[in-house]
Parts: structure tokens; sequence; C-alpha cells
């Protein structure tokens, strides 16, 4: 795969290559160059098959994490193009033009991490949550448990207890 | 009147629906040629919880759309929320049917961040285990396609063996459905005595079993019928569509990561996937049922290669104070429906950063599902998901 990757990074504006196993290596792109690379990848280098689309979310730098990854089903490597977009104007190019599947993955990015890839089709509908609106929930700073305690009003059978005090209280009522 | 005319359909059906210039049909509900209706998520005829938006026109479908969400539990989320040795009971929760592939792809993204080899012996045990899973539910697949054409007899056969493979491995793992055998460093234990030929006795009557489904269900004219020529996956799709497993080998496209990426023992193992290119719902159960017969000898290969003692498990941290050094891996095997992987972030905390599991029925259950819906009858919808596996909470988890 080196050569491979000495090509990309003499086309592309590129950083922060690791090659993770012998099938499987990592490469950042900038944000302006990433499907045409990805393009690039599936039409010029055999990469024909999308592996998967999805996000990280670096809440403390303030950046959403996309990645790519590509295989190529001639010699079975695999390659996942980082991209790093400003997760304030979360918003990256649609590529639903590559692959069939590609509309799925871009879908359920905007409704869990509210990352937006404008004129991808059914964008707007649902996904998984019907009706939510809250913030996207794949985010770090959506809190589960306080949504849970939130929205879940507690009743009879659903209190919880420090298991510590608990214990204690159960094995020495006296104390 | 001639009624006969009046009912016969067009035999042309490339005509219908009618497309408009972006390639979707053009469905006006108004015109009441159509009828939106819901397979799902209450159904008979639907895997697992989800649901279709089916529009017909007459018995024909005009247009599908997969709907999921009715098990949404954000298993991501909250792994992400959990050390690791917590994340293995969420994570084989991602696919009730066949939960041993989750356990071993989180096993292996961890010891691959974690720079952890795994022994010898308990590599042969992670293999004898997945074999043994990708057994019990093809024991279900392969006579559940009989089952969407109300062929339910092999089902039933089927679902007594497989209990005979639970208790196998109730006896290796303490669990019938979920296990959690596969754990970071190695497995949690040996075969117990007898193990082997109890197994062996088992696998007898998988041999009678699959004799009897050739009978029942590739010798039935109506099966032949009914699954001959449905639901063809053209093999450029395999790419676009990311098509995966059995679904891209019975369309002549070798799809198998036990063979494209040997992991654990496999590359010790002989064995050849089989493929055909007929590619419909036919083929596909066709395939499975070899995938049968593979398993099985497969299973008697394991027991026989591999050591009967030996180190189990690879020193680890104390798991409850596991600190992870960051980076990010994608490790995947070969479930029973296909390539199964988890892309695995860390961020050198206690927890992973971020967790991303990509099995088969993401794409099997959406862009191609909504496909090869389009112009089929309603009559076969079940039998056209079934071919393709979908397990709905690896769409939604």
């Amino acid at each position: 795969m080196k050569d491979l990757i000495k090509d990309i990074e003499s086309r592309f504006k590129t950083s922060d290559y690791i090659q993770k196993l012998d099938h499987l290596a990592f490469i950042t792109v900038e944000k302006e160059q990433a499907i045409s690379l990805v393009t690039y990848l599936r039409d010029y280098r055999k990469y024909a098959g999308l592996t998967l689309l999805t996000a990280v979310d670096w809440l403390e730098d303030g950046v959403f994490q996309l990645t790519y990854l590509l295989n190529n089903p001639t010699d079975y490597t695999e390659i996942g193009v980082r991209v790093m977009i400003d997760r304030d104007n979360a918003t990256m190019e649609s590529s639903h033009h590559l692959w069939e599947n590609m509309m799925t993955y871009q879908r359920e990015l905007r409704e869990m991490f509210g990352i937006d890839f404008p004129g991808s089709p059914r964008i707007e509908e649902d996904f998984i949550l019907e009706g939510w609106d809250n913030m996207p929930p794949y985010r770090r700073d959506f809190d589960t448990k306080k949504y849970a305690e939130e929205t879940y009003f507690p009743r009879p059978g659903r209190e919880s207890n420090d298991p510590a005090t608990y214990m204690k209280s159960k094995m020495y009522p006296n104390d | 009147m001639d009624l006969k005319k009046l009912f016969q359909m067009n035999p042309d059906r490339s005509l219908y629906p009618e497309m408009g210039e972006d390639g979707k049909p053009i469905i006006d509900l108004s015109s009441h040629k159509f009828l939106k209706i819901w397979q799902g998520p209450q159904h008979p005829g639907i895997t697992g919880n989800m649901s279709l938006e089916l529009t017909v026109s007459g018995d024909e479908i005009v247009e599908s759309k997969t709907h999921v969400g009715y098990l949404h539990r954000g298993f991501e989320k909250l792994m992400e929320r959990r050390k690791f040795i917590q994340c293995f009971p969420t994570c084989i929760r991602m696919c009730v049917a066949e939960p041993d592939p989750n356990e071993y792809i989180l096993a292996a993204a961890i010891e691959d961040l974690a720079g952890i080899e795994v022994p010898e012996t308990a590599q042969w045990l992670r293999t004898l285990a997945l074999e043994m899973a990708r057994l019990q539910i093809l024991l279900r697949s392969v006579p559940g396609q009989g089952g969407t054409f109300a062929l339910g007899l092999g089902y039933q056969w089927g679902n007594y063996i497989r209990d005979l493979i639970l208790d196998r491995f109730e006896e290796l793992t303490g669990g019938r459905v979920y296990h959690m055998y596969i754990i970071p460093g190695g497995v949690r234990g040996l075969l117990p005595d007898g193990f082997k030929k109890r197994m062996e006795e088992n696998l007898k009557l998988v041999d009678e079993f699959v004799i009897n489904i050739d009978n029942l269900m590739y010798n039935n004219s109506v099966f032949k019928q009914r699954a001959k020529g449905l639901a063809v996956i053209p093999k450029d799709w395999i790419d676009t569509y990311g098509v995966y497993g059995p679904t891209a080998r019975a369309a002549g496209v070798m799809r198998d990561v036990r063979k494209t990426h040997p992991y654990l023992k496999y590359a010790e193992l002989d064995f050849e996937p089989f493929t055909t290119t007929e590619s419909d719902v036919y083929a596909r159960s066709r395939v499975r049922w070899h995938d049968l017969q593979t398993t099985v000898d497969l299973i008697r290969q394991i027991m026989a290669k591999m050591p009967d003692g030996g180190e189990i498990r690879a020193e680890t941290p104390n798991v409850l104070h596991w600190r992870i050094p960051k980076g990010e891996t994608y490790q995947k095997c070969e479930s029973s429906r296909g390539e199964y992987g988890m892309y695995m972030v860390t961020d050198g905390s206690d927890k992973p950063r971020r967790v991303n599991l990509k099995g088969p029925s993401y794409t099997h259950a959406n862009a191609l599902l909504d496909k090869l819906l389009i112009n089929a009858n309603i009559a076969d919808t079940a039998a056209i998901m079934v071919s393709l596996a979908t397990c709905p909470p690896e769409i939604e988890r």
C-alpha cells in the first residue's frame, strides 16, 4: 500500500498516514479535497467498495472526524480516509452519487451527529428516531443519563440505589 | 366482457411504474392507482423489528422504504460510556440471532489497539465458537427461506437441531443465546469432557437434516417456481450497493472474509466457500445450504486439529482500570450474513472514544432491498427480504 500512499500524497493535501495492518491504512485529507480523493480511489485505484462512513466527535478540539473506509475487491486492501470538519458548521459535501448505499450513511450521520450533507436524497427524512427534537444524540455533549432521567419519569420499580448504602442498610439496619 | 383480458397483467412489467427523470417512480396517491401499506413492525413476514413502507399498484410493489428504529437502544453511544470489558454485554445484543461475531470483533479490536497476542488454543476455541454460531443460525435461516413460501416444516426440524447446538453452547460457555465466551486476550474456558463426542452426535443429525432439506425445499416444485428468477442481483451491483457474504457469492463474486483475510485459524483449515451465478432467491438459499455443510465440515476439522489443552487467555491489565493507547482500527470476520466489522477509535482513556458496527444488513436492508422490491409481487416481499438475511439491530445499533 506504500505506493498508493505516495501517489495520494503527491496529488492531495494529506497528513497523519498510519499503516495500521498490512491491508489497512488510514490517512487524513483536507475537507475541500475529500470527495475528490474518494472518487480518485474508486475510479483509478480500484477501491470500488464502500465499507462504511462514520463520524467521531472530538468535542474538545471542536471538530468532527468523518471516516470513509473503502475496500479494494481485487487485492482486498482497505483505506480509511479521515476528514476533519468544523463542529459548529457541520456540513460536508454529499457523495451519494458514488455509491448507492452512501445516502443511508449520510442520513444516519445527519440524524445522530447533526452533520448535514446538502443534496443527499431523503436526507431530511427520519432514519431511526421519529419526532426527535433534542440535540443529535451521538454528539459527545448529549447526556444520555440526564435525558433518561428527564424523559422517563420515576415510577415504582424504577428506583435505583447506591450499592454500598443499600447493602449496608440491608445487612446492618441498626447501624 | 372478456374478464381474462381485463385482469391480465401487461406482460412487459418494465413499463411499470412510470419512471421520472430522476430514476424514481412517479407516484400520485390521489390518482387512486396506488395504495400505501406497511409490512411490519408486527408482521410474520418481517425479520425482526423493522417495517417496510410499501406503495403498491394492484399486487405489484412500485416503491419500498425501509424503516428501522423499533429496537434502538443506542448501543454505540452506550459503549462510549463504558469501560472496555463492560462493552461486551451491550455489544453482543447488536445481533441477537448470531451474537458471537460481535464478541469476536470487539475483542479483536481491543487486542489490536492494546497489542495483545491471543494464545494458540484460544484461537482454535474462538474459531470453533464462531463456526458453532454459524451452524445454529444456518439451521434456522436455511429452512426459514422455505417458511417465506409457507413451507414451515423444515423450520421446525432446524429449530430442533439448533436447540441441541445451544446445549453444546451451554456446556461450553454457560449461556444458550448470549455467550460472552470470547473476551479480550482469549476465551473463558476449555472444552468440557466429552464435548467432542456429543458434538459429533449432533453433527450427524445435521448431515441428515441437509439431505432432508434438499428433498423438502430444493426439489419442491412450488419452492422452485417461486424462488427461481426472483429478485436477481446483477454482478455490477455488488460494490455499488455494498453486497456481502452468501448474497454476493450467489452472484458469482467471492466475498468471504475467512478466505480473503484469514483470521484466527481459518488459514489452516481446508474449505472452499460455494459460489454460483444465478443470483436469485433460490441461488442465495442454495449457497446457504452449501454453507451449512461447509460449517459442519469445519467444526469436524477444528475438533480434530485443536490442542486438548494449553493457555486460553493472554495476560491483560486489570480490566476495570485498563487504558488503551490512542488509535483506530477496523476488525472484521465473516458472519453467516457476510462481512461483519467494527471500527473502533480510542483516545487513551479507559473507554472507547467511538465504536461503529458495520453489518451486512445495513446495506442489504436499505438501499438494496428498496431497489429489489420495485416491480416485485407483494407476496414475495418476505422471501426477498429473508434471502438477504437482514438483521435490523445491525442497522439501528
